[in-house]
């Protein structure tokens, strides 16, 4: 049987991440990738001649040229991975916004500029958010061992006006909780500070420009990597993994498996245990990408990311209709602040979705194809409003649904954020067999890239005695 | 291997992890991380580049020596010494 120092399940970015680091120190490692592209859920493609990214709205963690202080996450991943800034090519945002019915909260890459809105819009308020603020940032490193704590509890200690915590978890819900309308407190101090601290940014030629460098160094320090290679079951016996067997090939043994798959869906492919279905994670999403015939700025979208709620309440849950229009996040490329313009008039919008409607007609294709085709027609006049109406600028669009995620993914219920219980320590009952990725540590982009190195060094790295 | 080429092959270690510091004036006797941001990972990375590049080992009760660049010397030249002239070579 082939033999690898450590096989890793998945060529997202904490596989692509975790593999660069383990070549580097001159480990034989193999990737395997169901789908034929890289990238999991920060994905790129082609369709209709125009390129498109998967989900990417923003990279959080901008790091500010100059900044001298504590080591930031994104500082660490280019030291980790021996990666130059200039290689991502990221841009800062310009602004974003928080829009709900009776307030709206600009926010940059400057938390002076969200305490300012705040003291405008929520005088009485911002005391508060700035001891929240000096929270956050004098928050220890986050710790495998620390309890779950409610976000929303913590935050009534700082907020006397229910709608303000609305607004501020918004975003940092929509782009990091796999829990149903709440946080863990050290997430929710960690999303706060990529988001709200840090802020958002872009590569200059999408996602694309990001898996590009992972890849191409990970090739060039003799790493391997299979695509179109689905792992059907990882063999256990003893307690330990005794061959990863590939839909098609030959068996393959290694001495550690890290697996990006997810916590239920690692268990699916285990042979020793059954997936555990309860604990799949509940939040998906539909996202529609319109390629426009106008400047989305000129038509009144100047956000980078507009994330808008309609009532006081933020629903983040699954919903019961199969989309959920109360609220969503617009995202427009084009205002990110390139170097040189984009070119491209590209506007996109993700709302919350009831993954058991559209896996139940995953299968139907004409009433599948037809209700998607229904809810982006409301998805126009629902995000219409937070720029202008567009429906009539509208040259090409395409459009995800919780099918298309777990088609690509295979995550459970097609959930973007995974699982709400998460393994911090990566450790599985099954001893040289480890997750990362979204069901270790942290979502997004940064967070991903971060969980790979994290779960490389812990289990792929230590030395052999130490193990 | 002299005492200034141990001194070259460490800075070029710290180069490659954090190509942002500034090398050119490191002082020998001064610790390392008050002069250079470097953190915990990053020491890390030291010793485990020594190991990729040079095969040599340093047990983490050692870890204490490669503080400075004078205590990098001093604990690596008779392991370089040791290998042979000839083992040196980057992995």
């Amino acid at each position: 049987m082939e033999h690898f120092d450590v096989v890793i399940v998945g060529a997202g970015m904490s596989g692509l991440a975790a593999g660069v680091r383990i070549a580097h120190f001159g480990r034989r490692v193999l990737i395997l990738e169901k789908h034929a592209v890289w990238g999991g859920l920060n994905s790129f493609y082609k369709k209709g001649g125009h390129h498109f990214d998967v989900g990417l709205h923003a990279v959080t963690n901008w790091l500010h040229p100059g900044y001298r202080g504590p080591r930031l996450p994104l500082q660490r991943i280019y030291r980790q991975l021996r990666i130059k800034p200039e290689e991502f090519a990221l841009e800062p945002q310009t602004r974003s916004s928080v829009v709900f019915d009776d307030a709206r909260l600009v926010f940059t890459n400057e938390l002076d500029h969200l305490t300012e809105e705040i003291r405008r819009v929520f005088p009485s308020q911002v005391d508060g958010f700035v001891r929240l603020a000096a929270r956050c940032l004098e928050y220890p490193e986050a710790n495998a061992n620390t309890p779950h704590v409610s976000a929303r509890r913590i935050l009534t200690e700082y907020f006397s006006q229910p709608l303000l915590i609305e607004m501020l978890l918004c975003p940092l819900l929509f782009y990091g909780s796999a829990e149903q309308d709440d946080v863990d407190f050290e997430q929710f101090v960690i999303l706060f500070n990529s988001i709200y601290r840090e802020g958002f940014c872009r590569p200059r030629r999408g996602v694309k420009q990001i898996l590009d460098v992972l890849v191409k160094r990970f090739e060039e320090l003799g790493g391997q990597m299979r695509r179109k290679c689905a792992v059907e079951r990882i063999e256990i016996a003893d307690g330990r993994v005794a061959a990863i067997i590939p839909e098609k090939g030959e068996p393959i043994t290694a001495d550690v498996v890290l697996s990006s798959a997810g916590l239920v869906e690692t268990q699916a492919l285990r042979t020793d245990v059954a997936a555990n279905d309860a604990l799949a994670g509940q939040l998906a999403f539909t996202e529609t990408l319109w390629v426009l015939d106008e400047d989305p700025k000129k038509l009144g979208f100047e956000d980078c990311v507009t994330f808008f709620n309609r009532g006081d309440r933020f629903a983040w849950r699954r919903p019961d209709e199969p989309v959920d229009l109360r609220s969503g996040v617009i995202c427009v490329p084009s205002n990110y602040d390139h170097e040189e313009p984009l070119g491209r008039n590209l506007l996109r919008a993700t709302h919350l979705a009831d993954h058991r409607h559209w896996l139940a007609i995953a299968d139907d294709e004409a009433r599948y194809a037809e209700e998607k085709a229904a809810w982006i027609a409301r998805s126009v006049d629902v995000v219409g409003a937070y720029g202008a109406p567009f429906a009539d600028r509208i040259q090409y669009t395409d459009g995800f649904t919780p099918r298309t995620v777990r088609h690509f993914t295979s995550h459970r219920n097609g959930a973007v954020y995974g699982s709400p219980n998460k393994q911090k320590t990566g450790k599985t009952e099954v001893e040289n067999l480890f997750l990362m990725g979204t069901d270790q540590g942290f979502v997004g982009i940064v967070g991903a890239m971060l969980s790979g190195i994290a779960m490389a060094n812990a289990h792929a790295l230590a030395p052999k005695e130490a193990a | 291997m002299t005492n200034t080429e141990v001194r070259q092959l460490i800075l070029d270690i710290i180069h490659d992890i954090a190509p942002d510091e500034d090398l050119s004036d490191v002082k020998g006797e001064v610790r390392l991380r008050d002069q250079l941001d470097l953190d915990s990972m990053d020491f890390l990375d030291i010793v485990m580049e020594l190991r990729k590049r040079h095969q040599i080992e340093v047990p983490e009760e050692d870890y204490m020596e490669l503080s400075t660049l004078d205590g990098c010397v001093t604990y690596l030249s008779p392991k370089f010494a040791a290998k042979g002239a000839g083992a040196a070579q980057s992995a």
